[in-house]
């Protein structure tokens, strides 16, 4: 608190702790839906605000993201990589939130496979994603 | 202290002033987040070209239109509330009280944005 007097002591936090793979999945669940809410709502209503505005809007919207023959550019792949594996990450570790809910997965080895789950899925999710839409 | 019951003087006074409703909301547009997520993910997996008439003619239909403008509600909702949480749990002088203002304009702003291009686009003159 803005409120505490700065000579007191204060108790050991997350600097005292071994990194595990349950502090990483729970940073990036916060990190992932940062920029899920922010970069990732910005770009579906520019997407649908330029579809709305017609052909010319949607052109516009469409260049930024992908070469004259309809394949994705720099941007495309940095932007449209980085946003699914957020998502898939924050998906996961979304629904693995919802069962901790439950009060279930908190003994060490379960919690521990549970967080690297997330990880797992959401690396295969959208290498998996991105190379049905190249395939096709 | 006043005359009502013990139960009486302390009902609503937990520390939020609002037990757990704003934990719950996050949990229920959690889970509708999801399930409207994946239909996002499958839709755009299921088209087959991404030119203006595809995919203008695609939000045209009342099956893509209704769950969009759902989609825009449920996780807008869902974001909000997560981004109060990270506001507040980094900001604790007045500039926390400016942050959850531009939070609310913004997702009230951009949400508006979202729902008034996909009616225009639903309503509108197909190509």
């Amino acid at each position: 608190m803005a409120s505490r007097t700065p000579a007191r002591p204060i108790s050991p936090h997350i600097q005292v702790y071994k990194w595990g793979p349950h502090m990483l999945v729970s940073i990036l669940h916060r990190a992932t839906g940062g920029v899920l809410s922010t970069v990732g709502s910005v770009l579906l209503v520019w997407f649908l605000a330029a579809l709305a505005g017609g052909e010319g809007s949607y052109a516009t919207f469409r260049d930024v993201f992908t070469h004259d023959d309809g394949r994705l550019n720099v941007i495309g792949y940095v932007v449209g990589i980085g946003i699914t594996l957020a998502l898939f990450q924050h998906m996961a570790s979304g629904v693995r939130h919802l069962v901790l809910d439950t009060g279930a997965g908190f003994e060490l080895k379960r919690n521990k496979t549970g967080a690297l789950a997330t990880l797992l899925f959401s690396v295969v999710a959208t290498a998996a994603f991105w190379l049905y839409l190249g395939m096709k | 202290m006043g005359t009502g019951t013990s139960l009486g003087r302390v009902r609503g006074l937990g520390s939020a002033k609002e037990g757990t409703h704003h934990w719950w909301r996050q949990r229920i547009t959690a889970g509708s987040s999801l399930f409207l997520m994946l239909w996002l993910v499958a839709s755009i997996l299921n088209r087959s070209s991404f030119d203006y008439v595809s995919l203008h003619g695609w939000l045209q239909s009342a099956w893509v239109a209704i769950p969009m403008a759902l989609l825009v509600l449920s996780v807008f909702y869902h974001f909000r509330l997560g981004l109060q949480v990270v506001i507040e749990d980094y900001q604790h002088d007045e500039t926390r009280i400016v942050a959850l203002v531009l939070l609310n304009f913004f997702t009230v702003g951009l949400g508006a944005v979202a729902i008034f291009a996909i009616l225009k686009i639903a309503f509108g003159a197909s190509h």
